[in-house]
């Protein structure tokens, strides 16, 4: 039974899309500043551990009616995947390229394969921790 | 095709479960039997040859880059060997057709395990590879062991096979490295090869290790002083099995290797004791021991044990020929080996022959206890002829070929004890007086052997079976030894040309002439030795009447302190001590585990420190301390301090998040933000977990643990924290080259495309590693996932599942 945490609620509601922000600015920041996938994912994770943690972990699988697993497995899959791209270019494993392209609204661009691997290391993290609060919290 | 002599029993044997299975009403001896038989006469096809243009040798390569050849060597020592093999083997087939019933035994295993015997045996006798010799050797163990626990329903042959086992094995073993020290020393596995580097052998250090390793190897195997114990209890083998391995062939492997080795070792003091002394030895406690036996077999074992003793002996004192050289000197006792491969012939021939009489008493009795037995002779007269003509040529009597082997051995025993070497002036009237003795002894187990047996009164109802003759296909193999007795005896010279001058040619090489010649006859005139058998004679006729007299003394020796006891209280404590030992140090408790780690860890890395011992704490290298970091390292060390002292679980927890943060504002002030993120987000949630598992623990228990082992643990973590800082501050003081983080700096921008240094590292040059660790979290979370989700709700899921099974 939940008591009705008004004011946590309220805040949680706006408090969540910050970091959600913060957490995905991370992400992307991490190639030139402090930042990266791992730090990313834990952030987003933490976002959601608050959502848990203001409403229950239903609301949460309501909300999110993801499989945690699947994400783990889906970020692993892009890390590996962006691996074995490498192999097509006749390039060895995990060999990383960047460019830079001047793309429609965002002007002059740097896109670095490096930020494909980010994203699968951002997925696993998300889905691990995910999926080690969830097991635990739903414990009974 | 020497090489087809050595496998075809071996290969034969895999085809004899088929023959088994195919033929069931038709014994599966009869299938065996054409080997040996065939063997023997294809060996004997190679007499003249041997005799004739020396050895015969094939090689065929094994494993040559190991110098490992499969090389056959067939000269006078190897065929008269091999001719023992293969003759007392088909006998021994031929007599386990009517001993063994097809329907009540596993014949089929049975003559596999005797193929497998007889192949490696040949192997062993004709392998001039040592290596080769050695997987010989302990294939002969391996298949002796088999066939001691034929009967393996009854403890006692299991008993029995352990025990030879175990003997034979560690002598074995020991003969294997003194193999590897010929080696080391001579270069080469072939004994023609090492034979003929005698005197690089002779001149090395590793001469004495090598000889004893050796010889430890060659007296397990051959029963001798103090190894003869597992000889007796291999009695519980069937009888086929004790006359074939247990009298006529294994046991005289080791007497093979002595006398193979001899042109290697010979001539040397020490060999020469230790082969004589110690068959001596044996000589006597062997006969001493026989005559208190009261089972036949038994009575039989020890005779065997004495018997090798003796052979051995000569072997020893025929030794010291090499010593003299060539010449007339050596005559003397060049004489004494031919006593030994005489006696080694004719021990076969009538050994063999009592073990069958034996087998045919406990056929037709149902016993072999000669408290039970007795009458049987008019009953039983053949096998009373064969056991008298076995047991008197073993006893030394005229007109057996014992007696003529007999009196070689007292030849070759006086001449030892006139020898002026070796300080034989001091110890050689031993010899004598030992073998005389010994004699006596041997001659009165023998006395006891035939007439307690067939003479007396016949006893029925001790006995199961109303005893009566035995079939002739039991009697007919006996009976070919027994005639060999006879023969040999008459016309001993008639086995000098074609198989003694041979393989007396090959245990003393370059010592005897071209044409040299052994006349053995049967009538040598009044001499020493003859007074000595007189003297045997009629001392054991005398002791064999006054027996009840006398025997007392055997319960008077110490109980506790015969060899088996030794052996079976060794074993035991052995046992006890190792599980003593385990239970000691295998507590089951992690921290005793962690102790020992630790302990270890500390032991070894600071002997490591003490060793190299140049650290210099020069603080020239270090940079400034600041106030910052002063004021952190202060907060972290008293967080840390305060763990072991604080009550409560929940305290404990926030006091590690404290560390924690401690160490996320180190990583802030020795500007790494990165890290400072990710350990203060990874410290967050797992202080969280910590505080939801420990959520549902009991509190914690003020722990009772005793004052001692709680100053262990002071001792071991106060060790170990010096100790890594010790390490830490030597690694620091001593860097071999430049980092490689200079290059990263340099290289991050233009290669990877970006700025911040950690993040290109871990996605980029070292991507692989993250890869990793993003799967080690992967397996962590569903390792987790899998641990709460996949358990047993109690005992009601337990039990359901327990019915699901029970209905399966």
């Amino acid at each position: 039974m939940k008591t009705n945490d008004v004011i946590l609620q309220a805040a949680t509601k706006v408090v969540v899309f910050i970091i959600l922000t913060v957490s995905v600015f991370l992400f992307f920041a991490g190639h030139n500043h402090p930042g990266g996938g791992f730090i990313g994912g834990l952030m987003t994770a933490a976002a959601l551990v608050l959502l848990a943690l203001a409403f229950d972990l239903k609301t949460v699988r309501e909300v999110l009616p993801f499989n945690f697993h699947k994400i783990t497995a889906i970020g692993l899959l892009i890390a590996v995947l962006t691996g074995i791209g490498s192999f097509v270019f006749d390039a060895p494993f995990l060999s990383h390229t960047f460019a830079y392209k001047v793309l429609p609204l965002l002007g002059k661009t740097e896109l670095a394969t490096a930020v494909l691997f980010d994203l699968g290391v951002y997925l696993a993290v998300v889905g691990v921790t995910m999926t080690i609060i969830l097991s635990i919290g739903e414990d009974k | 095709m020497l090489h087809a002599a050595i496998l075809l029993p071996l290969f034969y044997a895999i085809a004899v479960p088929l023959f088994h299975k195919a033929a069931k009403p038709i014994h599966t001896g009869w299938f065996v039997l054409p080997v040996p038989v065939l063997l023997f006469s294809y060996l004997i096809s190679y007499l003249p040859a041997v005799r004739g243009e020396g050895p015969v040798t094939e090689s065929a390569p094994w494993i040559p880059s190991l110098d490992i050849n499969f090389t056959v060597y067939l000269d006078g020592l190897g065929l008269l060997f091999a001719l023992l093999i293969s003759g007392i083997g088909s006998l021994v087939v031929l007599y386990s057709i009517f001993y063994l019933s097809k329907t009540k035994e596993a014949i089929q295993n049975f003559y596999v395990y005797l193929l497998l015997f007889m192949g490696a045996m040949h192997g062993v006798v004709l392998s001039d590879n040592l290596v080769v010799l050695y997987g010989f050797w302990e294939l002969t163990s391996l298949s002796s062991f088999l066939l001691i626990a034929f009967w393996y329903q009854r403890e006692k042959s299991r008993y029995g096979a352990q025990k030879s086992m175990l003997i034979t094995v560690f002598g074995g073993f020991a003969m294997l490295a003194g193999i590897v020290l010929l080696h080391i020393m001579t270069g080469t596995f072939s004994i023609r090869e090492i034979i003929a580097n005698a005197d690089q052998v002779q001149s090395s250090a590793l001469f004495v290790p090598a000889m004893l390793l050796i010889l430890l190897g060659a007296f397990t195997k051959s029963a001798q002083f103090p190894f003869h114990i597992w000889l007796p209890d291999a009695m519980e083998a069937p009888t086929p099995v004790s006359a074939y391995l247990h009298s006529a062939t294994m046991v005289k492997a080791g007497i093979y290797l002595v006398a193979r080795l001899s042109p290697v070792f010979a001539g040397a003091a020490e060999w020469f004791w230790l082969v004589s002394a110690f068959g001596l030895a044996t000589l006597f406690w062997g006969s001493f021991s026989a005559v208190k036996q009261t089972d036949l077999k038994a009575i039989l074992a020890f005779s065997t044990v004495s018997q090798l003793g003796l052979i051995m002996c000569l072997f020893g004192l025929g030794s010291a020929a090499v010593y003299y050289g060539p010449g007339e000197d050596s005559k003397l006792y060049v004489l004494a080996t031919t006593a030994a491969i005489f006696h080694l012939i004719n021990h076969a021939t009538f050994k063999g022959a009592l073990f069958m009489v034996t087998g045919i008493v406990d056929h037709e009795t149902g016993t072999r206890d000669i408290r039970k037995l007795g009458g049987l002779a008019s009953l039983m007269p053949i096998t009373f002829t064969l056991a008298m003509i076995g047991a008197f040529s073993m006893a030394g009597l005229p007109p057996f070929n014992g007696f003529l082997s007999k009196e070689m051995f007292f030849t070759g025993v006086l001449n030892a004890s006139k020898m002026d070497i070796f300080s034989m002036e001091t110890w050689g009237m031993l010899f004598p007086m030992l073998a005389w003795i010994a004699s006596i002894f041997t001659f009165v187990y023998c006395m006891i052997f035939v007439f307690r047996t067939f003479t007396g009164k016949l006893k029925p109802e001790e006995l199961d079976r109303k005893p009566h003759e035995a079939p002739l296909g039991l009697l007919l193999s006996p009976a070919v030894l027994a005639s060999l007795v006879v023969v040999f005896g008459l016309f001993p010279d008639i086995l000098s040309y074609w198989l003694i001058e041979p393989a007396l040619a090959s245990v003393l090489p370059g010592l005897l002439a071209d044409e040299f010649y052994v006349h053995i006859y049967f009538w040598h005139g009044w001499t020493t030795e003859l007074f000595m058998t007189i003297g045997v004679v009629a001392l054991g006729t005398l002791l064999y009447m006054q027996l009840k007299r006398w025997q007392g003394i055997y319960g008077k020796l110490p109980q506790k302190l015969t060899l088996n006891r030794i052996y079976d209280r060794g074993l035991f404590y052995v046992d006890r001590l190792s599980l003593k030992l385990t239970r000691v140090y295998m507590t089951g408790s992690i921290r005793d585990y962690l102790v020992y780690i630790f302990t270890f860890a500390i032991l070894v890395v600071g002997y490591a420190l003490l060793q190299t011992g140049d650290w210099d704490f020069s603080s020239a290298q270090y940079a400034e301390i600041t106030i910052y970091e002063a004021l952190l390292i202060t907060v972290l060390i008293i967080s840390a301090l305060a763990i072991p002292f604080v009550r409560s679980r929940i305290t404990m927890i926030i006091v590690v998040g404290a560390v924690g943060y401690m160490v996320t504002l180190f990583f802030v002030i020795l500007r790494a933000p990165d890290l400072a993120l990710t350990q203060m987000i990874v410290e967050t949630v797992s202080v969280a977990l910590f505080l939801l598992c420990f959520y549902h623990l009991p509190k914690l228990r003020k722990e009772r643990s005793p004052a001692t082992f709680r100053l262990t643990n002071v001792l071991i973590s106060v060790g170990v924290g010096a100790m890594m800082t010790l390490v830490a501050l030597t690694a620091n003081d001593s860097r071999l080259f430049e980092s490689i983080s200079d290059y990263y700096v340099k290289e991050s921008y233009n290669l990877a495309g970006g700025k911040n240094i950690v993040n290109v590292i871990l996605v980029d040059f070292r991507g692989f590693d993250t890869l990793l660790e993003i799967m080690v979290l992967g397996i962590a979370s569903l390792g987790i996932y899998a641990l709460i989700r996949l358990r047993h709700n109690g005992k009601q899921q337990l039990l359901s599942q327990d019915r699901k099974g029970g209905e399966r």
